[in-house]
C-alpha cells in the first residue's frame, strides 16, 4: 500500500541499498584482514567460535572480540545480541559454543542436565565476567548528588513521593536546598537487564517495592524511555527528572549515593566489584559454576549493591574436543587483566577482583 | 476518474509486445497478492501458539489475558494515528492548495519540492527531533495547559516532565505524514477540470468562493484517499514512536501526562530485542492485530471514496 502511495519510497529503498554496500564493503575490508580459513596464525590457534546472548555485553563482547581476534589471526569470534533467554535457549539446543547471560541456569535448569554441545553429566562452567554499575542518574539545578536509601528510591520511582522537596528526601541531605519541583522518575520502556537488577535492589531492600524483580517495568505509569540512551537523554533534557542507566553513561548528570548500612555509597568500579565477592557462591554448585546470590542487601562497607552481574556460560567438557582450545582461550582473554581493560574501555565495567580471577582462572583452565 | 468514451475496436490485433506486457502486468498483480497472502499466513501461524499457551507461561503477559494486554496497545496505536491525521489535514489541504491555487509558478515549484524532501527524512531522525528537541522545547506549554485547563480531560495533569507525552508522538507523526497528504492533494487538485474553474470566476466567484465549490468538491475523494494513506503510515509507524513517546500506562485520554498508553509498533520493537519463545508470538500476534486493522481502515476508505465517486463534480 505504501510503496504505491507515493513516489517518494524508492529514496528509502536506495536508502537501504546504499547501507547495504556499505556494510559489504566493510565486511569484505574486514574478510581481507583475515587469513584464508584453517590458515596457521602465530598462536596456532584457528576456527570459528560461535556465542551469543546477553545484550547487556554487547560493547564489552564486540571489543573483545576485536582484540582476540588480532592477537590471533586464524581464530574468528562471533557474539551476536539475541538476549540473554534466547542465548541460554541456544546454548542447551547447542547453537552457541558458549553464552552470556544476565543471570546464571538455575538449579531446576542444571538438573535437567541437556546442554546438547557437553558430555552429559558434567558440571557447566558459569564466570561473572561482566560486571557493571548502574547508576541513578537525576537532573536538578545546582545539585550534583544526593543521598538516598531504598525506600526513598522505591517511592520515588513507583510514584508515591512526587515533589523533590518531599520530607524523605530532605531528611537525608541536610544542607541540601532541594526545590518546590515535580519529581519525574524515568524508566526503560524496553525490557532490559538492566531494570531486572535495579528493581532486584529494590525489591530485596524494601518493602515499599511490593513487585516481583522483573527485565520489565512492573508498575503503570511513570515516564518510560527506549533504551540506555533513550532514559540518559529524557533525564538529561528534562528538568526534575530521575532515571536509571548503566553508570558509563551516567556523564555529567547528578548521582544518588545508595544507604548501605550507615553509610551512603557513590558509584565506583572498585564498590560495584566488591559486592560480588561479598555475595556468597549459589549452593550445591561445582567448584567451576561460579554462580554467586547477589546479595544486595549487604551492609558491609565500601559496597554499592545495584550493579548488573552477567555470566559467560561455556561446558566444562565438550562433545567436540576441537573447539575446546579455542573456547579457553577466548573465555581466559575476556577474564585476564588486559581483557577486564578492554571491557572497562568500551563499557565502563566494573574489573573483577584478583580472588574471583583465580577462581574464574580455574574453571578456565579445566574446561576440556 | 473521467470516463473516456473511446469508439469501440473492431477485433485488435495482438502483437508480441502486447501479451508480454500483459502477461507481466498479471504476474505483477499475482505477486502482490501472494506477498501479502504470505504475510498473512506467517501473522496466523505464528500467533497459533499465543491462543493455545497459558498466558501465564508469556512473560511479557504475566498472567493477564491476551486482550487486556492489547486492548491499550490498540487504542494507542489509534488515538494517536487519529490525533496526528487532525493536525496534518488540515494543514495539507492548506499547503495543497497554496501550490497549486495561490503561489506563484516557480515558489510554488520550490516549495513542492521541499515538502517531498520531508518525505525522504529517516524516521530515526525525526524520533531523535522529537525527543531531543520538540519534547523539551514545548513542555512549558504543557505545563501551563495542564495548570489552567486541566478541567478539561484531555489536559489532564500532571504534566510530564520531559514533554515525551502522546500528543507530541502525535505531531511528529503529523509531520512525517504530511509529505504524504500533501503531495497527493496538489496533484488531485491540479487535476480539477480548468472549464470548472473558469465557469465559477465566470459567474462572479471569488477565489475562494471558486475553490470552495469547483476545486474542493472535485478532490474530496482524493483527500479522502491521502489521509488515508497517511493515516497507514501514521498506524505503522515504529521508530519515531518508540523513540519519542512515553509509554507507561493504559487506556486513557489525557494527552500530556508521562502514562500513555502505547502502539502497537513501537511496543513489538521495543520488546522484540530480548524476547524469547511464546514471547515473540505474542509480539507477532499483535502485529496481526495491527495487520487486521490496517486493512480495516483501507477497506473503510475504499467505501467511502466509492461511496463519494457520483458526487465529485468531475463527470
Amino acid at each position: 500500500m505504501r510503496l504505491s502511495s507515493t513516489g517518494r519510497r524508492p529514496w528509502r529503498l536506495s536508502g537501504i541499498a546504499a547501507i547495504a554496500v556499505a556494510g559489504s564493503l566493510l565486511l569484505a575490508s574486514c574478510a581481507a584482514n583475515e587469513p584464508a580459513p584453517g590458515g596457521e596464525s602465530p598462536s596456532g590457534l584457528s576456527g570459528t567460535l560461535v556465542g551469543g546472548g546477553a545484550s547487556s555485553q554487547d560493547a564489552a563482547q564486540q571489543a573483545w572480540v576485536a582484540a582476540f581476534q588480532t592477537a590471533n589471526t586464524g581464530a574468528t569470534v562471533e557474539y551476536e545480541p539475541t538476549g540473554s533467554g534466547a542465548g541460554r535457549d541456544n546454548f542447551i539446543a547447542g547453537a552457541n559454543n558458549f553464552t552470556g547471560s544476565d543471570r546464571a541456569f538455575k538449579d531446576d535448569e542444571l538438573a535437567k542436565d541437556n546442554f546438547t554441545a557437553c558430555v552429559a553429566g558434567t558440571p557447566i562452567v558459569e564466570i561473572p565476567n561482566y560486571i557493571s554499575p548502574i547508576a541513578i542518574i537525576f537532573k536538578l539545578d545546582g545539585i550534583t548528588s544526593l543521598n538516598l536509601d531504598a525506600a526513598t528510591i522505591a517511592g520515588i520511582f513507583k510514584g508515591d513521593i512526587t515533589k523533590w522537596n518531599d520530607q524523605k528526601i530532605a531528611s537525608q541531605n541536610a544542607g541540601v536546598t532541594l526545590p518546590d519541583l515535580a519529581i519525574t522518575a524515568v524508566h526503560r520502556s524496553d525490557e532490559s537487564g538492566t531494570t531486572e537488577n535495579f528493581t532486584d535492589y529494590l525489591h530485596a531492600n524494601t518493602p515499599v517495592w511490593d513487585a516481583d524483580a522483573s527485565g520489565n517495568w512492573p508498575y503503570e505509569g511513570g515516564e518510560a524511555a527506549n533504551g540506555t540512551s533513550g532514559v540518559v537523554d529524557a533525564v538529561s533534557n528534562g528538568t526534575g527528572t530521575i532515571g536509571y542507566a548503566d553508570a558509563s553513561r551516567a556523564g555529567g548528570l547528578g548521582t544518588v549515593a545508595v544507604k548501605v548500612g550507615g553509610d551512603y555509597v557513590e558509584y565506583s568500579a572498585a564498590a560495584a566489584a566488591a559486592i560480588v565477592d561479598e555475595s556468597p557462591a549459589a549452593p550445591g554448585r561445582n567448584a567451576v559454576d561460579l554462580a554467586i546470590e547477589l546479595d544486595r542487601t549487604s551492609d558491609a562497607a565500601g559496597v554499592y549493591p545495584i550493579v548488573l552481574v552477567s555470566y559467560l556460560i561455556a561446558c566444562s567438557d565438550y562433545q567436540d574436543d576441537a573447539i575446546v582450545p579455542l573456547v579457553k582461550a577466548y573465555l581466559g582473554y575476556i577474564i585476564s587483566d588486559e581483557g577486564q581493560a578492554v571491557g572497562v574501555k568500551a563499557a565502563g565495567i566494573a574489573p573483577i577482583s584478583a580472588t574471583l580471577f583465580d577462581k574464574a582462572k580455574a574453571a578456565v583452565d579445566s574446561i576440556r | 476518474m473521467p470516463d473516456t468514451a473511446a469508439p469501440a475496436r473492431a477485433k485488435p490485433r495482438l502483437r508480441p509486445g502486447d501479451r508480454v506486457f500483459s502477461g507481466s502486468a498479471l504476474a505483477a498483480g499475482t505477486l502482490i497478492l501472494a506477498i501479502l497472502a504470505g504475510v498473512a499466513a506467517f501473522l496466523i501461524i505464528e500467533s497459533v501458539p499465543v491462543v493455545t499457551t497459558d498466558p501465564k507461561d508469556i512473560n511479557i503477559l504475566d498472567g493477564q489475558p491476551f486482550w487486556s494486554y492489547v486492548a491499550p496497545l490498540v487504542f494507542g496505536t489509534l488515538w494517536s494515528s487519529a490525533i496526528a491525521l487532525l493536525m496534518a489535514v488540515p494543514v495539507s489541504i492548506g499547503i495543497a492548495l497554496f501550490i497549486s491555487h495561490y503561489a506563484p509558478r516557480r515558489l510554488a515549484q520550490g516549495l513542492g519540492y521541499i515538502i517531498d524532501l520531508l518525505a525522504a527524512v529517516p524516521s530515526v531522525v525525526f524520533g531523535l527531533w522529537g525527543g531531543n528537541v520538540l519534547a523539551p522545547a514545548i513542555q512549558p506549554l504543557y505545563s501551563w495547559l495542564t495548570e489552567h485547563l486541566g478541567w478539561i480531560p484531555l489536559f489532564a495533569g500532571p504534566a510530564s516532565g520531559t514533554g515525551r507525552t502522546i500528543l507530541t508522538a502525535s505531531i511528529v507523526l503529523a509531520v512525517m505524514v504530511l509529505p504524504i497528504i500533501t503531495a497527493l492533494c496538489r496533484e488531485v487538485f491540479l487535476q480539477t477540470p480548468v472549464l470548472h474553474e473558469e465557469a465559477a470566476l465566470a459567474l462572479g466567484a471569488t477565489r475562494w468562493e471558486m475553490i470552495r465549490t469547483a476545486v474542493l468538491p472535485f478532490g474530496r475523494p482524493g483527500i479522502i484517499s491521502a489521509s488515508m494513506l497517511g493515516l497507514g503510515r501514521a498506524l505503522g509507524e515504529t521508530m519515531a514512536v518508540a523513540m519519542v513517546l512515553s509509554s507507561s500506562g493504559g487506556i486513557t485520554l489525557a494527552l500530556l501526562t508521562s502514562s500513555n498508553p502505547g502502539t502497537i509498533a513501537a511496543n513489538i520493537a521495543l520488546r522484540f530485542a530480548e524476547a524469547f519463545g511464546t514471547n515473540i508470538n505474542l509480539l507477532i500476534a499483535t502485529g496481526l492485530i495491527l495487520f487486521a486493522i490496517t486493512l480495516v481502515v483501507n477497506m473503510i476508505a475504499r467505501w467511502i471514496i466509492g461511496r463519494r465517486r457520483e458526487f465529485s463534480g468531475a463527470n
